[in-house]
């Protein structure tokens, strides 16, 4: 009896030091986690409602104060020619980049996934090498190598009398643009896809080769499928990358020839540092950012829904 | 040799062989097809390893290249170009310190709050952190340029790095707290026990324990502020604090038509060459940090 009663009376008194061990030890989370904290308010959700209110208002880089003028700047997106042609292109270069990026990808990580086999250790790492070169030098490189006075691309090009105009020709430009990404980028998604591949286990390898699977049939019935989330993964960035490009096209096309590769970030750029009109420019910028959230959720409900079915 | 196949008698597998006995002519179609794939599949590579490497070693060699003879010329020119080489250099390296102490300062103690301490609003802070991911960088710029100047840190260094910082965070905070979490909690317990102050059982005990996760940050941190380009192309305006890649991109659109290719290119090998060092001597780092943050981010 006695004891039945001491007992709430005593949990009762621990659970007061508890909580206010509790408190002690979350406000020592919070001084940790503090500087991230100021970080991710600072400079993440504060300029990322300046970019919601901006595009409400009419904002000149220069002079004037702002003004309210909501809906014009999203009305008037539709009027802008040089934006409605950039988010064709921009998606038509994602499409591509997608397609070339992944298959090329996966067609090396299958090539070096055997360690076995002697060499794959320096493959791994001269396909691997691009990926540590910034984008902006990659795209610099290439700049020079497809010139034609500096480059030995047309030098070789010529020994087989063929001429090409890499980066004065529309249809070109868009090409060495999707060449250089590839040579910059293909490693990064091979080391992943590898990952992905590695996890698959070997025994069902040996058990589609009983079955008499040759290897391109237990690609298609084994690998590809088991490595679904992976490729999924991949392919989420690579979008992502695509919808946003900007570095790509400014450095190496500069937007042209006549404005045939200007990318939907590169438009927002114009529109807010030569068109001086950063209301237009945030409500621009908050399109791309809608689309890309929608998308992504998209992409990673699909993701877990196929992960449920495998 | 005759036209049928006979089985040697030493032959291992004699209960299938009724089934794969193969005609002269089909032997040699598959042996040659074989051969021919082989070929194939060497001459793939080759032509894989010159278009991945030839453009490194085409750089490497225009760059000490000049009027066809060996010299440093080229560097010597990207030395003297536009505000100096280095203060470019200087600017970077501004720029890549402060986004390298600043991923690790915010990291390694967000990431051992999340790992170790139960609090409340955690989750929400880690989504948070998370939906920095979610976000085009692009589309923060403009608001950026415009909040920056206000907390007077327009046009600075220091507010490139900041917004560096928070580029790296979801990648940085997520690495240290799955870093912190590897870590048995019984170690640090020991700690205590030995009189270690909590801050002091972090620093001696769990930091050594997290050194590659660590490493990984820096690394990504170091990679991500020295390459990036678009940042300071929107956030500095005078060319005295241009950072090196900004700066070699201006070396091009100085003069159209008349691009320095030699200089370029030595300024080519400066911008990559410590990534590609780096590599070389941190692979491990290099490899987990692209799987660990790509397969579970």
């Amino acid at each position: 009896m006695t004891t039945a009663v001491a007992t709430p009376r005593a949990t009762i008194g621990s659970s007061d030091a508890s909580r206010k061990r509790r408190r002690r030890t979350s406000l020592r989370a919070w001084l940790y986690a503090a500087p991230a904290t100021a970080v991710l308010i600072l400079l993440f959700v504060i300029p990322l409602g300046l970019a919601v209110w901006m595009s409400l208002h009419d904002w000149p880089l220069l002079g004037d104060a702002p003004t309210l003028n909501f809906p014009a700047n999203y009305a008037e997106i539709p009027d802008e020619r040089l934006f409605t042609a950039a988010v064709g292109f921009t998606v038509k270069y994602t499409a591509i980049i997608a397609v070339v990026l992944l298959t090329l990808s996966l067609g090396l990580a299958l090539l070096i996934q055997e360690s076995k086999r002697r060499g794959t250790g320096v493959l791994r790492t001269v396909f691997f090498l691009p990926v540590v070169t910034g984008l902006t030098t990659a795209a610099l490189l290439f700049l020079g190598l497809l010139s034609p006075s500096a480059g030995p691309v047309d030098d070789i090009l010529a020994w087989f009398g063929i001429s090409v105009d890499f980066l004065g020709d529309p249809t070109w430009a868009l090409i060495s643009t999707v060449v250089m990404m590839t040579w910059r980028f293909a490693g990064f998604y091979m080391i992943i896809l590898l990952a992905g591949l590695q996890a698959i286990p070997t025994e069902l390898y040996e058990a589609a080769a009983i079955d008499g699977a040759n290897k391109w049939r237990a690609l298609r019935s084994v690998t590809i499928p088991l490595l679904r989330s992976t490729l999924a993964l991949c392919t989420v960035l690579i979008v992502t990358g695509g919808l946003v490009a900007f570095e790509q096209f400014y450095v190496l096309t500069r937007g042209g020839p006549d404005n045939s590769t200007v990318t939907m970030v590169m438009t927002i750029f114009r529109q807010a540092f030569s068109q001086f009109n950063l209301g237009m420019a945030a409500a621009m910028s908050v399109v791309v950012l809608l689309g890309l959230v929608l998308l992504n959720m998209l992409q990673l409900r699909l993701m877990r829904d196929k992960d449920e079915v495998a | 040799m005759t036209a049928t196949w006979t089985p040697t008698p030493d032959s291992t597998t004699p209960a299938r062989l009724p089934l794969s006995i193969p005609t002269t002519a089909r032997a040699a179609r598959s042996g040659a097809g074989r051969r021919a794939l082989r070929i194939a599949g060497v001459v793939l590579v080759v032509v894989l390893v010159i278009f991945f490497v030839g453009p490194i070693f085409w750089v490497v060699w225009g760059s000490i290249r000049n009027d066809g003879a060996l010299s440093g010329a080229n560097y010597a020119r990207l030395v003297t170009y536009g505000e100096g080489l280095g203060t470019y250099l200087a600017n970077t390296g501004v720029v890549v310190l402060l986004t390298v102490v600043g991923s690790l300062v915010v990291s390694v103690l967000a990431g051992y709050a999340f790992a170790r301490l139960a609090f409340p609003g955690s989750k929400a802070l880690f989504v948070g952190i998370l939906a920095i991911l979610m976000v085009p960088h692009t589309s923060l710029l403009i608001p950026l340029y415009i909040w920056l100047d206000r907390l007077s840190l327009g046009n600075s260094l220091v507010g490139v790095s900041l917004v560096m910082i928070m580029y790296q965070m979801p990648f940085s905070v997520f690495m240290m707290r799955n870093a912190f979490e590897s870590v048995p909690p019984e170690l640090e317990e020991a700690a205590l026990m030995d009189g270690c102050s909590p801050f002091g059982a972090l620093r001696r005990v769990v930091l050594p324990a997290v050194a590659p996760g660590t490493i990984t940050v820096a690394l990504f941190a170091f990679l991500a502020s020295w390459n990036e380009f678009v940042t300071p192309l929107i956030l500095l305006s005078d060319g005295n604090k241009y950072t090196l890649p900004l700066a070699l991109v201006n070396l091009v659109q100085g003069d159209w038509g008349m691009i320095d290719f030699g200089a370029l290119q030595a300024g080519i090998i400066i911008s990559a060459a410590p990534c590609i060092a780096l590599f070389f001597f941190l692979q491990r780092a290099f490899v987990n940090g692209f799987t660990n943050g790509a397969v579970k981010g």
